[in-house]
């Protein structure tokens, strides 16, 4: 008998392992809270820490599902991405009522994105973005004395279904024209003058962008960010978006690489037009989450840059910076949720004064927004450093100036952030910070000036690349 | 010799300041960490010095290098020569006067020196960086201590101020990113680096050169005052306490200088021929508007803020003169201006602490009763108009008798251009200092105590620099020479 399935699906049998065991607790006498995350937690670690024993390369289910150590790696972030964000919202995740259901919810899109990274066909990439989204969704709603709660579930799931159409078209397209959806047998099958294939290779771009909210398809990311509850953002934010960012470059790199001198002209445009929107919508946005959502709108412009170089340097990269960029986004929205917890408040202005009292707090908000702006010695300037590295590639001087310009942009509106917590005139009460959320935002800051400054990490992941 | 160690001393006593309670504790530490600094940089400069008379000649000596970032070829490579010996001794002469004039701080003692030594650490390993991304990395880490000092502890319109400045810096950095950039997919793929040293032996084609230099010399240029990316300067200055402005005219301004020098010229030679009327062109407006600019400032610190434009106005003039003279002056100019500037930002930071107003037509006769301060302050006058004996001199001659070299009217007449500002100049301070110091006093002003023991020392260390560069310029010129004829080698390689 043949075990070699059970090691190439072993993330993904883990997750669900976690899944069917919420489910046997919710279903038994139930747990307290405090204890389900606990568990929870600690499986989360198995399953980060399996990521890096017995990796196997190869197919399964033929050519269906794909493992590499490099894929290893990608599911390992958001596994992290995943974990840090039940420790840095503990203090929302303890209050709920429906606590084992919102986490199934959240371990079943981690599984659709997981399988989702491993596809090796397009329609195993269909049904793991659905399984990615539509918990979402539902997670959106976990507020449900809110409106706005609602509100934001309902745009989401029409905007996901929309963007689902569009992928379904494409891929019936792709199939229609080539009589093949396999990634192995694309790059064959594939011209890059051919009209019916271009139309294809735009429409599932155009699902990809929805889901990454790149511009012009980010509309509906403001009012979803604001309307969920904060983990609920983070998680849309952080983990759906490096998944979705994944995702492109395998399937751009490998099914759709005959093409690339199309897409990586389109990927380019297509980045720049979204940091520069993301950035002027940011500046304007009082709410920290509304905040938040334009700037990774910004942020994932970057990445678009970044991958448009096709290279292993690009996909290296781009690995890098979704790895800094979980542990930045979320001491972001760490600090915002502990901050809300207890003031209520979700505005920039009433940050005033914050650091009076609350020192840890905002030296921990600070490094997580000059991470962002990819200044040093925080590893976000790493980071963009070497995607604008591997997007200059074809010295598209025009495009990396632009880009690079933009960080001057972005700066801006989170130094506003930082100019209001560290404004003397005021001072806000002590916040208290739960345990549980400090170990976790300790590891996020530790992330953030480990990553950069140490550069195994980055030839560590250009290694799982070669 | 060990750089690291002088790398090391200002992070480990700016995280040592971290775990500190008592403001007294933290006052001392600093002060300590700021002394050690000094001897360290004095010792590197004998070591220096020994093993050059010991006939080595190195472009970079007591390098150490390290792989980083192995995939694209970059290096955490480190080593000095003589120009950044200048520049590390001119940091530790401002360090420590910015030190001891922040005694007396009273609010978030901890964060306050925590900012000014990481700010200096920044420059330390800008000064030493070897490898381009290293550079860059110890160019930005300063944005943040920059602009926090300015948003927290400043005053005036300070919230604008800080904005400006770290937008402008960011806009700058940018700039120098792409020239990175361009200079590193400039070169032929399997000699791609980001090493200066390597970088420097192997020119790039003339034509990435002239696309590349203006990038990478505008955006140095905007931390150095360039014409017309100026605007911050003044804002900047006047809104930082009294040791941020002397650390960003002192050091911060320096980087962009220095970045123009060793790494625009040295690395793109034809591009700096290509545009090197445009940079005397620009340098020569700089100088003599920012001199007219201070004759009508009214605050003593705009004043200095404005005059610092004219003054670096020389640092990039020298750069632009394209000879070694004119290096070695802009070289001397940075120095000087430096210790000059952080003089007299220290001293209007005494004088304003017990006046409380720099509104130079409030004031009148302090010399009766502070009079340490108002003749630190006429020094620091006397040495920005360029009086002999002082450093000012120096370097203004010595880019002048670089200007002067070339035979052609362009360069001379920019030269004479040049030399016209130090008229105004010393219209503006002889004005400002007899307004300060003479005349009848005030009677508000009659009972204000002279300046305390910190406040003499750190004004002693910067006067005593002065003087050493002023009266024997001759060891700081040969110190540098060897790196202005390094530079000078590569613009002659053709």
């Amino acid at each position: 008998m043949n075990y070699d399935w059970i090691i190439g699906l072993k993330s993904e049998l883990f997750t669900t392992l976690i899944i069917v065991v919420l489910l046997l607790i919710k279903l038994g006498k139930g747990m307290r809270n405090g204890s389900l995350l606990q568990i929870t937690q600690l499986l989360l670690l198995v399953n980060l820490a399996l990521a890096f024993g017995w990796n196997g390369n190869g197919y399964l289910f033929g050519n269906m599902f794909q493992a590499s150590q490099l894929f290893g790696f990608e599911k390992a972030i958001l596994i992290a991405g995943v974990y840090l964000l039940i420790l840095v919202n503990h203090q929302w995740l303890e209050k709920q009522e429906h606590l084992p259901e919102f986490l199934v919810l959240m371990l079943s899109a981690l599984l659709g994105m997981q399988t989702m990274i491993s596809s090796g066909n397009f329609l195993m990439l269909y049904l793991s973005l659905e399984l990615a989204t539509i918990p979402v969704a539902a997670m959106a709603n976990f507020d449900l004395d809110k409106k706005r709660s609602s509100e934001a579930a309902m745009k989401m799931i029409l905007s996901s279904a929309l963007s689902s159409g569009i992928l379904l078209m494409g891929i019936s397209l792709l199939y229609g024209a080539t009589g093949t959806i396999s990634f192995e047998a694309l790059p064959q099958a594939l011209k890059a003058d051919n009209g019916l294939h271009l139309l294809s290779l735009v429409m599932i771009f155009a699902a990809f962008a929805f889901k990454l909210s790149a511009v012009p398809f980010h509309l509906w990311t403001a009012d979803v960010y604001e309307g969920s509850p904060m983990p609920v953002t983070a998680f849309l934010s952080v983990v759906s978006k490096g998944a979705v960012a994944f995702v492109l470059t395998s399937t751009f790199y490998r099914a759709f690489q005959p093409m690339f001198e199309t897409w990586y002209q389109l990927l380019a445009i297509i980045g720049l037009i979204t940091i520069i929107i993301g950035n002027l919508f940011a500046i304007r946005q009082d709410n920290i989450k509304r905040m938040l959502a334009f700037s990774s709108i910004a942020q994932v412009g970057f990445v678009l840059i970044g991958i448009s170089a096709n290279s292993p340097a690009g996909l290296a990269s781009v690995i890098y910076f979704v790895l800094i960029y979980v542990f930045s986004n979320i001491a972001a929205f760490g600090v915002a949720a502990v901050i809300a917890a207890q003031t209520g408040s979700e505005q920039i202005s009433d940050y005033k004064g914050l650091y009076a009292n609350n020192k840890l707090l905002t030296w921990i908000m600070a490094l997580a927004l000059f991470s962002l702006a990819g200044i040093p010695p925080t590893a976000g300037f790493f980071g963009k450093f070497f995607l604008l590295t591997a997007g200059a590639v074809r010295a598209d001087f025009w495009l990396v100036i632009i880009a690079a310009l933009n960080m001057m942009v972005s700066l801006y509106y989170y130094l506003r952030v930082v100019r209001n917590m560290f404004n003397t005139e005021t001072a806000q009460p002590t916040i208290a910070i739960p345990v549980t959320v400090k170990l976790g935002l300790y590891l996020c800051v530790a992330g953030i000036l480990i990553t950069g400054i140490a550069g195994w990490i980055y030839d560590y992941i250009a290694m799982l690349n070669r | 010799m060990n750089l690291l160690y002088i790398l090391g001393i200002p992070l480990l006593t700016a995280l040592l300041l971290l775990v500190m309670r008592s403001p007294d504790w933290i006052r001392r530490t600093a002060l300590y960490g700021a002394l050690l600094q000094l001897g360290m940089v004095v010792w590197l400069f004998i070591a220096y010095q020994q093993q050059r008379t010991m006939g080595y000649a190195m472009a970079a000596f007591f390098e150490q290098n390290y792989a980083w970032f192995s995939v694209w070829n970059i290096h955490f490579h480190i080593g000095v020569d003589g120009m950044s010996i200048a520049m590390m001794l001119l940091t530790a002469f401002v360090v420590l006067a910015g030190v001891l004039v922040s005694w007396n701080v009273q609010r978030m003692v901890k964060e306050y020196y925590f900012l000014l030594l990481l700010l200096s650490f920044g420059a330390y390993g800008f000064f030493m960086s070897q490898d381009l991304l290293l550079l860059f990395f110890f160019l930005e880490i300063a944005v943040i201590p920059k602009y926090l000092l300015i948003a927290v502890w400043g005053s005036g319109n300070k919230n604008y101020s800080a904005n400006k400045l770290a937008l402008m810096l960011m806009g700058g950095s940018a700039l120098i990113f792409v020239g990175i950039l361009g200079i590193f997919y400039a070169t032929p793929a399997d000699q791609r680096s980001f090493d200066i040293l390597q970088l420097a032996n192997q020119q790039l084609g003339p034509g990435s050169q002239k696309i590349i230099y203006p990038l990478l010399f505008g955006g140095f240029g905007v931390f150095s005052a360039l014409f017309p990316f100026h605007t911050w300067v003044p804002d900047g200055h006047s809104s930082a306490p009294t040791a941020g402005s002397m650390f960003l005219a002192g050091i911060s301004m320096k980087l962009g200088g220095y970045g123009c020098l060793k790494v625009a010229t040295l690395l793109l030679p034809e591009g700096a021929k290509v545009y090197a009327d445009l940079v005397i062109a620009l340098s020569a407006i700089a100088i003599l508007y920012g001199a007219f600019a201070t004759l009508i400032q009214k605050d003593l610190k705009y004043m200095n803020a404005y005059s610092s434009i004219s003054h670096c106005g020389f640092v990039l003039l020298g750069i632009g003169m394209l000879t070694k003279t004119a290096f070695n002056g802009a070289v001397l100019q940075m120095v000087s201006h430096g210790l000059m500037t952080a003089l007299f930002f220290a001293v209007i930071g005494m004088i304003y602490e017990r006046t409380h107003t720099r509104t130079i037509a409030e004031m009148g006769g302090l010399l009766k009763v502070m009079p340490f301060a108002v003749t630190a302050l006429f020094i620091a006058g006397l040495a920005s108009l360029g009086l002999p004996g002082l450093s000012g001199f120096v370097a203004e001659m010595t880019v002048f008798v670089g200007g002067w070299e070339h035979q052609d009217i362009y360069h001379r007449a920019a030269t004479v251009i040049a030399c016209m500002s130090i008229v105004v100049t010393a219209v503006y301070i002889l004005r400002a200092i007899g307004q300060v110091a003479m005349g009848p006093i005030k009677e508000n002003f009659a009972s204000l105590q002279d300046v305390a023991w910190y406040e003499k020392m750190a004004a002693v260390v910067l006067i005593a620099g002065m003087l050493a560069m002023g009266l024997a310029p001759q060891w700081l010129n040969e110190l540098i020479q060897p790196s202005t004829q390094f530079i000078m080698d590569k613009l002659a390689a053709k």
